[in-house]
């Protein structure tokens, strides 16, 4: 039983989830149910002169109408207070004076069937008087640039500062300062299941429930308490099957308080089901920063120092994470290397667009893009190799745990050896060689080969650490794990799959720690009903935070039944061993007991040792020592294309390190997916706004441009195993690395391919019109 | 994304769906894959559906007198897998082999696609290049229109009210032919960000007939005239071919828009004709 930790043992979910019986919330049914419709604003910022809901509420089936004038929610919380003196700007779930984004909610429509409340929401009019649009992040920061809430006279949100090292000292004494401008542009999460929401209220107890598509349910509860006024006894949250959430769902949304208010006022349950339109404009985007970055160099490529400045997009408003996104740049902004001294400052800006939030890396594949292009830019800069450059400047495996200038400490690594186990893959020196012939022939095609080589900081978080940074949130998990007599095992988890395939991982740490068989372990997750506790899924906590509750959990069950076992085997609980599930006696074998006994034992609770309470069960809060910090090497091998600017990505190969593994499929599923979306990044997607009129560009499948199979490489996959000291599993999170990694892997390959050319910079997404642009203006230039 | 309310007949025969036609607020509905998204979307908001995706007297594919006929419900991927129409009209079976993804190309009709007039729909490129009709009825008769001369804007063709899309016809291309369609497609089941057909015979080494379709590169998809007549009568060459690819946007309004601007959208648009040219004389030289 104990080799079930590390074996790709099928995924336990997926029988119900691709079968079609799952239960996400659109298929939750409630007697009665009626719905719901919101009137959303067509304008990126104007001020709503009057809302005309006659006809609408005159429509066949309709309910109720309720206009941001009559709302009487509490603001939508930010929750993390980045700077004391962070501006935060009103936001309700109902806009009554100004919308600030295409999407605000100006109204809601409650009707008896949907096509009703869709058809309703159409009647009512609202007279808008359009206020000057601002998009861009530089133009936000414009002297005379429209301000978004006028009221505070900036668009600055706030500045955030971190220091460490003599900065200037190596920027002076330098050999070679190399700099650059990497934009991350606005992209959408974009899960499969849109946002959903189902209430129900039972008036003779005062009753709430809510079905809502939410990583995070506890939190969730809380939130919606402290804003609604509705004490958290009295309201239960249920994320059932979630179909993906990639940040999107890690929120607190205007949808989950007016959905729930609605479900009181009527007295009936009231469901909403997201549009893919309406979710394009109204569930938060992702990125949308811009870094201006400098290295201080030696000749040699040695990186002595690096200054930064970022401009984050926040936004119309600050969603409950918005604002902290940055700061998860700073803290890995270093990269894999030593960088002596830095200097970082974070700007938030307000624009007239959808809030920014939390999206699948948020704030770490921005600095890891910027960190790995770099590497190439001084490798191009000083003509060293992009490799050699890399190794010159890594932190060596006996320098962890390693302190950054900024303070962060990395756990563990082995930089280096994931690197050249990654070129060894790929054959780095036969492609070269490929790459130096077609340059020569002067190719139609020319080979592009991107490193990057990612660190990143993820399994959030020891609460202190992440309390320091002005979060309004802890950073444990907990798991409460209770043993049947019969020996089956109940794992309530506060972790929040959205498909990652939680139920089986806990049930094969569970399976391998307790000796009992995989089948035996049933894990419940996603319902405050359950009474467990949680901060949920994000941050690629869920194995090295929530994990580890787990583990403790269960090694506080074997201490417990050891000190039974040794009571009805009369001996000391030292003599125990335990292993395969059976305490043995040392030295008879024969003399034991199985788990499965002990709990029979402990429920019959009349031979237990005394003082012992009856029952086993076991709750436990983890609250990790540190963060981790998974790492590796990905390679993007690319075919460019230069009379038509396409890209072909030849190979993609993938050297991570996660540490200590649990199922080695889900992994790999992890990484493929991770990939995709920084590959979707680097080449395919971007919301676009019209630079004017703050008009959303990308409202549909159709303009905003998800690459599906046919697009994608075939990854190639493999490991190296550094177990990391933060939890008890050794494991570090692997549910963001492959997107923090592939984009600068991708933008290396294709301006490594042009770089003959004179490019040596190219912005995402390198669609074929961007490359080929490029490759005119340097024919132009030359 | 729930369509506005409206009215859904099924009729039994071809008679009676043209029975139906003739109000500008009907509208016809085959394989839905191009107007259920657009009724989704509140853009398009008929009243009455007339569905006549069940109708087998649309449905065929048929050589009369070396025309090759299909039937305006006939799948994409009927086309895309008919040996008939890898004989007559192998650019056809190519365009419908790049459209969508294997779903659409199940449900998807070739009278729809015409019909809906989407400016980068593959077919009409290769329907222009091989010369083909389109044929017509309405309660009142019937007509023949060139493919040429069927598109009269974005999403906009020479269909009066009331007439139907029955059937497409495409001669035979004779002997000594060669022809290719190729599409620059952002992603596998994209419409085309640039599509073109080349069909070209060519005897004694001169090119006796020429046609090429463009779709995606402009409002409408169109003949390529000025590229065709830089090609006609003249030797069949590799530099007279990229003489002639360089002319396929003379005088048309290049599209710009987010899929790619229009220098751009020029551009591939001559390395495509290239393309389409350089194997289509492969082909013909067979």
């Amino acid at each position: 039983m104990a080799t079930l930790m590390g074996e790709p043992v099928r995924r336990k979910e997926d029988r119900r989830l691709i079968t079609g019986s799952g239960t996400y919330v659109d298929d939750v049914q409630l007697p009665g149910t009626v719905y719901a419709a919101f009137v959303r604003s067509p304008h990126a910022h104007a001020r709503v002169k009057s809302i005309d809901t006659s006809a609408a509420r005159r429509a066949p089936g309709v309910l109720a109408v309720v206009t941001g004038a009559e709302w009487k929610g509490g603001a939508l919380p930010c929750g993390w207070q980045v700077t004391p003196d962070l501006k935060i700007a009103e936001h309700k779930a109902l806009a009554a004076g100004e919308v600030h984004h295409v999407g605000d909610a100006v109204a809601v429509v409650v009707a008896g069937e949907r096509a009703q409340a869709r058809d309703a929401a159409d009647l009512v009019v609202v007279e808008y008087e359009p206020l000057p649009a601002v998009i861009d992040l530089e133009e936000a920061l414009q002297p005379g640039a429209p301000l978004v809430h006028s009221e505070m006279g900036t668009n600055v949100a706030y500045v955030w500062k971190a220091a460490g090292g003599d900065v200037e000292g190596a920027f002076a004494g330098a050999e070679r300062i190399v700099k650059l401008r990497i934009v991350n542009q606005r992209i959408a999460g974009t899960p499969i299941e849109p946002r959903a929401c189902l209430a129900s209220y039972e008036p003779a107890g005062g009753n709430i429930t809510l079905w809502t598509t939410t990583q995070m349910p506890y939190v969730t509860r809380t939130l919606l308490a402290l804003t609604m006024g509705i004490s958290e006894a009295k309201l239960r949250v249920v994320a059932p099957e979630v179909g993906g959430g990639f940040g999107v769902k890690l929120n607190l949304y205007a949808e989950e308080q007016v959905i729930p208010a609605l479900a009181m006022q009527l007295k009936r349950p009231v469901k909403w089901v997201e549009e893919r339109r309406e979710h394009m404009a109204a569930s938060i985007h992702g990125r949308d920063q811009i870094d201006y970055v400098e290295a201080a160099c030696k000749a040699d490529g040695t990186v002595l120092a690096m200054k930064w400045r970022v401009l984050g997009n926040m936004g119309g408003y600050l969603q409950v994470f918005t604002p902290g996104i940055p700061l998860f740049t700073a803290f890995v902004c270093n990269g894999a290397y030593r960088v002596p001294a830095i200097s970082f400052e974070a700007v938030g800006i307000y624009t007239t667009t959808t809030p920014t939030d939390a999206t699948r890396g948020a704030g770490r594949p921005e600095a890891t893009h910027a960190v790995e292009r770099l590497m190439d830019a001084i490798a191009d800069d000083l003509g060293l190799d992009p490799a050699d450059v890399r190794r010159r400047n890594f932190i060596r495996p006996e320098q962890f745990p390693f302190t950054t200038p900024l303070g962060i400490v990395y756990d563990s690594g082995q930089y280096e050896a994931a690197l050249n186990k990654a070129l060894q893959a790929v054959d780095y020196a036969g492609l070269k060689a490929e790459q130096a012939r077609r340059r020569a022939a002067g190719d139609r095609v020319q080979l592009g080969i991107g490193l990057s080589s990612y660190v990143e900081i993820c399994g959030l978080g020891p609460s202190q650490a992440v309390r320091g940074t002005g979060l309004g949130a802890p950073g444990w998990e907990s798991a409460t794990l209770r043993v049947s007599p019969t020996g089956k095992v109940t794992v309530v988890t506060g972790s929040c799959p959205t498909g990652q395939g939680h139920e089986t991982a806990w049930s094969q740490l569970v399976a391998s720690r307790l000796g009992c068989s995989f089948d035996d372990v049933e894990v419940l997750h996603g319902d405050t009903g359950l009474g467990g506790q949680g901060m949920g899924t994000y941050g690629s906590r869920s194995v090295p935070v929530g994990g580890g509750a787990i583990f403790v959990a269960a090694q506080k069950l074997i201490d417990k039944g050891r000190r039974i076992a040794a009571h009805q085997l009369e001996c000391s609980v030292d003599d125990l061993v335990f292993e395969g599930g059976r305490y043995t006696v040392k030295g008879s074998p024969d003399r034991g007991m199985g788990f499965g006994d002990v709990a029979l034992q402990a429920w019959l609770a009349d031979k237990l040792p005394p003082g012992e309470e009856p029952g086993l069960e076991q709750t436990v809060f983890f609250d990790p020592p540190n963060f981790t910090f998974p790492f590796g090497t990905h390679i993007c091998v690319a075919e460019v294309d230069t009379e038509l600017g396409t890209t072909r990505i030849r190979r993609y190969l993938c050297i991570d390190d996660c540490g200590n593994v649990i199922n080695p499929m889900i992994v790999d599923g992890q990484v493929h997916g991770g990939v995709v979306m920084g590959l979707a990044q680097a080449f395919y997607e971007q919301v676009v706004y019209d630079k004017a009129t703050g008009q959303l560009l990308t409202p549909t499948f159709v303009e905003y441009g998800i690459p599906s199979a046919m697009e994608m490489p075939r990854m190639e996959t493999d490991r190296t195993v550094t177990p990391t000291p933060s939890n008890p599993l050794g494991a570090k999170g692997i549910g963001e690395a492959g997107t923090i990694a592939a984009s600068p892997a991708a933008v290396n390959a294709v301006v490594d391919a042009l770089s003959p050319l004179g490019i040596r910079d190219l912005d995402m997404p390198m669609t074929p019109d961007r490359v080929w642009q490029a490759i005119q203006q340097a024919k132009g230039g030359r | 994304m729930f369509p506005a309310e409206f009215d859904y007949v099924r009729p039994a025969s071809l008679d009676e769906a043209l029975a139906l036609l003739g109000s500008d607020d009907v509208k016809v509905i085959a394989g839905g894959h191009s107007l259920l998204p657009a009724m989704r979307l509140r853009l398009s908001q008929p009243q009455k559906l007339v569905d006549i995706g069940r109708l087998g007297e649309l449905r065929y594919l048929k050589d009369v007198n070396m025309v090759l006929c299909i039937g305006a419900l006939t799948s994409h991927y009927e086309i895309e897998t008919s040996d008939l129409v890898r004989s007559r009209a192998p650019a056809l079976q190519e365009a419908a082999a790049v459209i969508g993804d294997v779903q659409v190309r199940n449900k998807g009709t070739i009278g729809g696609s015409l019909a809906h007039a989407d400016p980068a729909a593959d077919y009409p490129a290769a329907l222009i290049a091989l010369n083909a009709a389109i044929r017509v009825r309405s309660r009142s008769g019937r007509r023949e229109i060139a493919a040429r001369e069927f598109f009269a804007g974005t999403y906009t063709t020479v269909l009066q009210p009331g007439e139907l899309v029955t059937e497409i016809c495409i001669p035979d291309a004779g002997h000594g032919s060669g022809q290719a369609y190729a599409k620059l497609r952002r992603r596998a089941a994209d419409f085309a960000t640039v599509g073109v057909c080349a069909c070209l015979q060519v005897m004694d080494g001169r090119v006796q007939r020429a046609g090429i379709g463009v779709t995606g590169v402009g409002p409408q998809p169109y003949a390529a005239e000025a590229a065709v007549a830089a090609l006609l009568h003249g030797p069949a060459l590799p530099e007279r071919i990229a003489a002639a690819a360089a002319l396929v946007c003379q005088g048309v309004d290049v599209s710009d828009d987010l899929m790619a601007p229009a220098p751009y959208r020029a551009h591939a648009a001559a390395v495509y004709a290239r393309e389409a040219l350089t194997t289509a004389l492969t082909r013909a030289r067979g």
